[in-house]
């Protein structure tokens, strides 16, 4: 149900490694539970940022959410297109919706990171 | 005027030469005008005439639902009849015309109206002293934090920096909180509607400024566990504050005030029938226990005991001023012509009929929808609509909007946020037998609607000048004046 | 006569929630209010008894006049509200049920009534202003002012509100009361003072125009200082004068606040009214308060809805830009049908006019001995310095059916704040200058 190639966080978030940069976004069960999407605030190239620790917000016309980054490092490419396109969250939250990408200072974190099975089985035990 | 017409802007009517008003006359002598540098060159106002401005506003007027005709069961809004009478008596000269800044000798009829209104709202409290200066329910929240915080500092106590507040709680009392500087912790209600004890007793502690509780609750329900929830609370050194936005389901029933709340707040344009003027104005009046009296916001009316002179006064350790004046005085005439003309008999009234209303569509609704709390409810009652989501795939929102299209305003939805898909419904004591009769149909016919013809309820409402509009767009493109309109 | 007490507001007779008590399941309402704990159950309510309409209006009629009535007296007292002419059109508007008593719109549609005319008042405040966005009002002047504060800090992330004297006393008076708890650090300052003083860690400025004492200022130093320290400049400012005036878009104003009662508003001893806030479209997401925006439904049809609500709290809570819940939908509308109705020329016309009075009205007091106009450059008010005590002077203004001006005495010995609208005639301000030259 959830793309095999990537790895979840408990607040809904996946990510793609590759050669140590990780690429970020939020999941297709976030973003339907939050609806169409209208803004989304990320922040500065630059930025540094720890696991599990917020770094921005995702906002719909009847909620707003912030966004945990499942893994520790510095941002080096933040998704622009968001800024005039935030549909692309509802169109496509696992390609062209992706959030930010990351130089991860210690990929290993990734090991506290779930599986898409593993995710597939928490998102049902939640409800 | 038609529909395409109705919605074309004041700006895209005006036409030079048109005039809405007169002049009144220059009749003193012409005088020097400023340098042109410092005027400014243009104002694009319109230019439409009087009666086309009145047809204009009073066609879209039309397009508004309002309690001069439609049911509005908005639970927590208590949307009651508003008495005429109070308009009328407000729009006397000598309480619509006065200047705030007026020398308190030439207003002391004013002042002796709200220094009576402060006594009537604290003895229906149960509490030792009012200000009537916050302008709404959430400025007056705001108002008793603040208050609660200086109590602490007052002191000495520096390290109280949190506030327990219940889920169910009305969004603006978190938000209030944190205005206030306090740490929100949030604990849950139980499977009764009862404030968890033994979550309660978790989170308090000494670093604990208080406690806000709405009575009865967000659900509709009189918390049973109201003494201990006080107790333990008083015995770490916290204070209590009382949202009162329902209070008019325990009018003459019970006293916050005894039970042992530092600081209840009402919302005159609730319960004391300020008319809601399609999102305001408001007032919040905020009644406090003698404790806290010193700390109320500036200012109060006091009366000089020998003279019988009516003053503005600032307690001694007043948070300060909420607003410019003296707090919205047009709502307080009405609130004030309200109770006096209701009395102690009518007072006591209003929570018997509003509890009997709420809880007579409880008992017969509650086959047609889910009911949470299976419980005797108070002047509102919390259905929920999971059931019919699994059923029908409809949910809330699509039953509210088409309760539209039966000319009834759609019930609270957007909280209590421990309930999912409700519907929140407070009647008020202001509504016939025949109408709650009515709504009570209407619903169980939504209900039929759901398993026969769903989709008759995705896209409702059917019979209104929009239909469902497009939230989404208008806040990932904002246009919010009519120069948004003309660019692209 | 029945013992029975039934209100005109409540229909159910006592027959008929008999009936309704047998539905429930219960024999009295008072089984409805078990859960009430039994000792605090049923308190005494020490009210007087209920009054009929008759009776009431003799009662409250005689209440309103024990109080000095601007119309019956001149009045000359201004210092944030304003005794401007309002034509029957407002009244009877603002009056009509749909609009007085329909709630806030949430469900859009059934209040496009109320929306299309937040999105005129909003419109119209743009213009006013001459700023980008405006929302749909807020409480009054003084609350914007303390919202634009935070709202500067919040997008700043900066600590440090400068507050240039000239601020209404009230306006700083509400700013500190609502910044209490928020680690907000506010100072005052004369312009000199903030001007010479660079401060990287400024928030934002905040200045008055005209300011409290009538004098209109230069805010273009203020404004070059706020761009070098990246702070926000806010203007607090008032309806009448910027319809005459080069808006504070043109010297650098970030945000433009003010009190919007002159506009259609009676003066209600103080309120309700309606707070005027608007800023630069970049600062959108930081606004507080309710906002109207354009739209279109399912069928293409334009309509519009209450947007960018995830600001508030209905949504975020205890993250909300602000605590607003209820907000001053009716007294907007006041404001809307009236700048409607004055429209581009009255507006013009009226701003003028008070100009036109308030400087005769100086002209012809700065003559008397022992009167001395202190402004520079005033639009509609102006601070007089007396020969005598104000006090003395106010009392026998009102002896003569004279309201006299606000006493600013306190801060500076002997001094007035004197206004001047179109509702003063020829007659009454010669009056006015009159019996000024008898007090001394």
């Amino acid at each position: 149900m959830y793309p095999n190639n990537l790895k979840y966080s408990e607040e809904h978030e996946w990510l793609l490694e590759s050669n140590g940069i990780a690429t970020i976004g939020i999941t297709d069960f976030a973003v339907d539970s939050l609806g169409d999407i209208v803004f989304v605030e990320l922040p500065q190239k630059g930025t540094q940022i720890n696991q599990f620790s917020t770094f921005g917000e995702v906002e719909s016309v009847k909620a707003a959410s912030e966004i945990y980054t499942p893994i520790s490092g510095e941002i080096i490419e933040i998704n622009e297109n968001l800024e005039t396109e935030p549909e692309l969250l509802n169109n496509s939250p696992y390609e062209n919706g992706w959030l930010i990408k990351v130089k991860m200072s210690d990929p290993t974190e990734i090991e506290k990171l779930m599986d898409s099975k593993a995710y597939e089985q928490f998102v049902n035990s939640e409800d | 005027m038609n529909n395409t017409n109705k919605r074309k802007l004041l700006m895209d009517r005006s036409i030079p030469g048109k005039v809405g008003a007169t002049f009144p006359a220059l009749d003193i002598p012409e005088q020097k005008l400023p340098d042109k540098s410092q005027l400014r060159e243009d104002l694009a106002m319109p230019e439409v005439s009087e009666n086309e401005i009145v047809r204009y506003f009073s066609s879209i007027s039309q397009m508004n639902f309002s309690i001069d005709h439609n049911f509005y069961p908005l639970g927590s809004c208590t949307m009651k009849y508003n008495p005429k009478l109070n308009d009328d008596i407000a729009s006397f000269p000598g309480f619509n015309d006065i200047h705030p800044l007026q020398d308190t000798s030439t207003t002391q009829g004013a002042l002796e109206l709200m220094h009576d209104l402060q006594n009537l709202l604290a003895e229906i409290t149960g509490m030792a002293g009012t200000s009537l200066s916050p302008m709404a329910g959430a400025e007056a929240e705001l108002a008793g934090m603040l208050m609660i915080r200086s109590y602490h500092l007052n002191n000495e106590d520096f390290k109280r920096k949190k506030v327990i507040i219940p889920d169910s709680a009305h969004g603006t009392n978190p938000a209030s909180a944190v205005m206030a500087g306090f740490e929100v912790i949030s604990i849950p209600t139980d499977e009764n509607g009862n404030t968890d004890i033994d979550a309660l007793k978790s989170v308090v502690d000494d670093t604990t400024a208080g406690l806000m509780l709405t009575q009865p609750s967000t659900i509709g329900l009189f918390d049973t566990n109201i003494i201990e929830v006080v107790k333990i609370i008083n015995e770490n050194g916290g204070l209590i504050y009382g949202d009162g936005a329902n209070l008019n389901a325990i009018l003459g029933k019970v006293k916050p005030g005894e039970i042992g709340f530092d600081v209840v707040h009402s919302n005159l344009h609730k319960t004391f029938t300020q008319p809601h003027g399609g999102g305001g104005p408001g007032a919040g009046a905020v009644m406090v226990s003698q404790r806290l009296v010193d700390f109320l916001p500036d200012p109060i009316v006091t009366k000089e005991e020998k003279s019988s002179i009516f003053n503005l006064s600032q307690p001694i350790k007043s948070i300060g001023k909420m607003g410019t004046f003296h707090g919205n005085f047009g709502a307080l005439v009405r609130a004030y012509a309200y109770i006096r003309t209701l009395g102690k008999d009518g007072i006591n009234a209003i929570s018997e009929d509003a509890v009997i209303n709420a809880n007579y569509i409880r008992v017969k609704l509650q086959d047609t929808l889910d009911l949470p709390y299976d419980r005797i409810c108070s002047h509102e009652v919390v259905f929920s609509a999971k059931s019919i989501k699994e059923k029908y795939g409809v949910n809330a929102l699509d039953m509210a909007k088409r309760l539209i299209d039966y000319d009834i305003h759609p019930p609270t939805m957007y909280f209590p946020l421990i309930v999912d898909e409700a519907f929140l419904v407070e009647p008020t004591e202001t509504e016939s037998k025949e109408t709650l009769d009515e709504f009570i149909d209407v619903m169980k016919t939504i209900v039929k609607e759901a398993e026969s013809n769903p989709e008759l309820l995705h896209n409702a409402p059917h019979n209104t000048p929009n239909k469902r509009l497009n939230e989404a767009m208008a806040a990932r493109n904002p246009k919010l004046s009519w120069r948004d309109t003309k660019a692209n | 006569m029945t013992n029975h007490y039934q209100s005109t507001y409540t229909p159910n007779t006592p027959a008929i929630k008999e009936e309704m008590l047998k539905e429930i399941g219960v024999k009295s309402y008072k089984e409805l209010f078990v859960d009430i704990p039994e000792k605090f159950r049923f308190p005494e309510l020490n009210l007087p008894s209920p009054t009929s309409e008759l009776d009431l209006k003799n009662e409250m009629s005689k209440l309103a006049n024990k109080n000095s009535i601007p119309g019956e007296y001149s009045s000359f007292l201004g210092a944030g509200a304003y005794r401007h002419f309002i034509p029957s059109v407002v009244k009877q508007l603002t009056s009509r049920s749909e609009f007085m008593t329909s709630y806030t719109p949430y469900q859009p549609e059934v209040s496009q009534g109320t929306l299309q005319a937040h999105f005129e008042f909003q419109s119209m405040v743009c213009e006013l202003t001459g700023m980008e966005a405006a929302n749909a009002g807020m409480y009054d002047g003084a609350t914007s002012a303390a919202e634009a504060v935070l709202m500067a800090c919040r997008i700043n992330k900066k600590f440090k509100v400068n507050i240039v004297d000239g601020v209404s006393p009230f306006y700083i008076d509400v700013i500190k009361t609502l910044t209490q708890a928020t680690g907000i650090e506010i100072i005052t300052q004369d312009l000199n003072t903030a001007l010479n003083a660079s401060e990287e860690s400024t928030a934002c400025y905040v200045i008055q125009q005209p300011n409290f004492s009538g004098e209109i200022e230069d805010i273009n130093k203020l404004n070059e200082l706020s761009k070098k320290n990246d702070a926000l400049l806010i203007v607090i400012s008032e309806p009448m004068f910027l319809s005459m005036y080069k808006t504070p878009n043109n010297y650098g104003a970030d945000i433009v606040v003010g009190e919007g009662q002159p506009f259609g508003v009676s003066l209600t001893y103080g309120g309700p009214y309606a707070g005027l806030f608007a800023c630069k479209k970049k600062y959108l997401r930081q606004l507080p308060g309710r906002i109207v925006g354009e739209t279109v439904d399912s069928e293409n049809v334009k309509g519009y809805v209450l947007t960018l609500q995830t600001r508030e709290q209905h949504i975020k809570r205890d993250r909300a830009t602000s605590n607003i819940c209820t907000s001053v939908g009716l007294i907007a509308l006041m404001s809307t049908v009236y700048m409607a109705l004055q429209g581009k020329v009255g507006l013009k016309y009226l701003s003028e006019l008070c100009y036109h009075k308030a400087h005769y009205a100086a002209s012809k007091i700065s003559a008397l001995d022992g009167y001395e106009i202190l402004n520079n450059n005033f639009f509609k008010e102006f601070t007089l310095k007396c020969g005598t005590d104000v006090k003395k002077i106010n009392s026998y203004l009102h002896e003569n059916k004279v309201i006299g001006g606000y006493n600013t005495s306190d801060e500076s010995k002997n001094t007035m704040l004197l206004s001047f609208t179109e509702m003063n005639s020829k007659e009454e301000i010669d009056r006015l200058v009159t019996l000024l030259s008898k007090v001394n």
